[in-house]
């Protein structure tokens, strides 16, 4: 390498660490990168008026839980979500019957500084008139929200990033994973926050996810999570590895878990959250997203990418960075979601779909560091509001579901 | 040249970066190694080649890691997948199509 391009890249680096962008101040003191509007539905039935109100509405996205009965997880994560720093107003659609309630939320929301509010479908008078008043409070919250902005800088040690992966192939070990890995580090030592989940694909790999913990406290925390997932895994009989995992040339879920694990970057893990908690302290976090013991045998972990996609959220990351080997096209609401590959055939035959070539790794046009550094200059536009390209696509996809994490013991559960 | 990747020295597997479309033909192996080999039988990109001999019961390592567990005797130069190599964990994926990895354990009746 020249010497006018290590000062090149040097000069680079000094710009993307230090970059700074403008987003959306909250009163609890976070800062988030969208300004939007959410609609959350009470129950399945109240799916479709929800989806109508926010059709066609631009900054307005639609999350929901089916069930009828309601559940303490369940309640906490929706929360957690109409509370994320990206979103800037709430609107609770129930339909009448359920137990989850629509009124809470709002209540809720609005003693967060948010404009919110909720209504009944029934009390409405059905579809046609609750859709009307749906769309009309809704454009007013986000007239609100859009002139009572508090723009402010924003920097990498305010911004919170999560990274999932799926439709793994042989290649989101060796590039796909790894290339965000250096991003996170990237972000942590200029003082963000990363978080990472899919413990249930870190099977296999005890010793390796231990020896990275920040402390003692962090070791214990990581430890007992670690094994609920194997105790986990065990009892369901399934692990977290699919038929287009193994048709891309993963053969074992232990390989799977250390091409997985390398989105975790190297630096020392603080600790460990459970859905619905935001890191306490910027650094590298792990979420549990495991359902405790007593309850293992009553729901899944996580049952596809956009529920494991919703916990990061549901923890405050601000941008996910999903990372798809063999080509997954889904997005996600609240947040926006970028899409990296480490396989370049994926790459160019869903072009319309994919941020991110992290292919170049293998055909050796660019290095691990530069392809942290393209990614965060991607990171730093995504936050300052350029679409990703699933955000631009309109895809949204949200998956909330039943789960018991409410047992904060050693034995029972990953909180010590 | 057909490629493939080692990523640490203790690897005995690589990981394809191209389509072996048929056996016989010479790959040349990058990452923690700069030597060549034959591959024995087509193999995909993603999928894993032998470095080396592998004995029936001898562990897989890929990361530096095992990753399973022979069930066979592997030859350098042959595909590694689920046809030749258990997890130590995962005993639904032994039941897995080799090709597709489509699940046969369920019935669709």
């Amino acid at each position: 390498m020249n010497n006018d391009r290590t000062a090149d890249l040097a000069r680079r680096e000094t710009q993307s660490s230090s970059a700074t962008w403008t987003g959306y101040l909250r009163d609890d003191g976070r800062k988030g990168v969208r300004n939007i509007v959410l609609v959350i539905y009470t129950v399945e039935c109240a799916q479709q008026v929800a989806h109508s109100v926010a059709a066609g509405e631009e900054d307005v996205h639609v999350i929901g839980f089916p069930g009828c009965y309601d559940n303490q997880y369940a309640i906490r994560l929706i929360l957690s979500l109409a509370r994320h720093p990206n979103v800037g107003a709430v609107l609770a659609v129930g339909l009448g019957c359920e137990y989850t309630r629509p009124d809470k939320i709002a209540e809720v929301v609005a003693a967060s500084g948010r404009p919110a509010g909720w209504f009944y479908i029934q009390n409405e008078g059905g579809t046609l008139k609750s859709v009307a008043k749906g769309k009309s409070m809704v454009r007013a919250m986000r007239d609100q929200i859009r002139r009572d902005a508090r723009r402010v800088p924003m920097t990498l040690a305010d911004l919170v990033l999560g990274c999932e992966c799926g439709g793994s192939d042989g290649t989101s070990g060796l590039a796909g994973n790894p290339a965000v890995g250096s991003l996170f580090d990237l972000i942590t030592d200029a003082g963000g926050t990363c978080i990472f989940e899919e413990i249930v694909e870190m099977i296999g790999l005890k010793e390796v996810l231990m020896s990275r913990a920040a402390g003692t406290q962090a070791r214990r925390e990581l430890e007992s999570a670690y094994d609920k997932a194997v105790r986990y895994c065990q009892r369901v009989r399934q692990y977290s590895i699919s038929p287009g995992n193994f048709a891309g040339g993963l053969t074992t879920i232990e390989e799977k878990s250390m091409g997985a694990f390398a989105k975790a970057g190297s630096k020392p893990i603080q600790g460990v959250i459970k859905v619905s908690q935001a890191p306490t302290r910027p650094g590298l976090w792990l979420m549990d997203s495991v359902p405790d013991d007593h309850f293992v045998d009553f729901g899944y972990t996580n049952p596809n990418d956009t529920e494991g996609i919703m916990d990061l959220i549901s923890g405050g990351a601000q941008i996910i960075l999903f990372v798809t080997g063999r080509g997954s096209v889904i997005g996600s609401p609240i947040v926006p979601l970028v899409k990296i590959t480490g396989n370049s055939q994926t790459y160019r035959r869903m072009i319309d779909d994919m941020d991110y070539n992290a292919g170049k790794l293998l055909s050796g046009e660019i290095t691990l560091q530069g392809a942290a550094e393209e990614l965060l200059d991607l990171v730093v536009r995504i936050a300052s509001g350029e679409p990703s390209k699933p955000e631009a696509l309109g895809h949204r996809e949200y998956f909330l579901m039943y789960k018991h994490q409410d047992t904060p013991s050693l034995d029972q559960g990953c909180r010590v | 040249m057909i490629t493939c990747f080692r990523i640490n020295r203790l690897d005995n597997v690589a990981t394809m970066l191209y389509d072996v479309v048929t056996g016989g033909i010479d790959v040349r192996v990058l990452g923690e190694s700069t030597e060549g080999m034959k591959a024995l039988e087509p193999i995909k990109l993603g999928h894993k080649i032998a470095l080396i001999d592998i004995p029936e019961g001898s562990q897989i390592i890929k990361f530096g890691v095992a990753i399973g567990c022979a069930t066979c005797r592997i030859r350098a130069g042959e595909w590694v997948h689920l046809h030749n190599c258990a997890s130590g964990f995962d005993e639904r994926s032994q039941t897995l199509d080799v090709e597709t990895g489509a699940s046969t354990d369920v019935s669709y009746e």
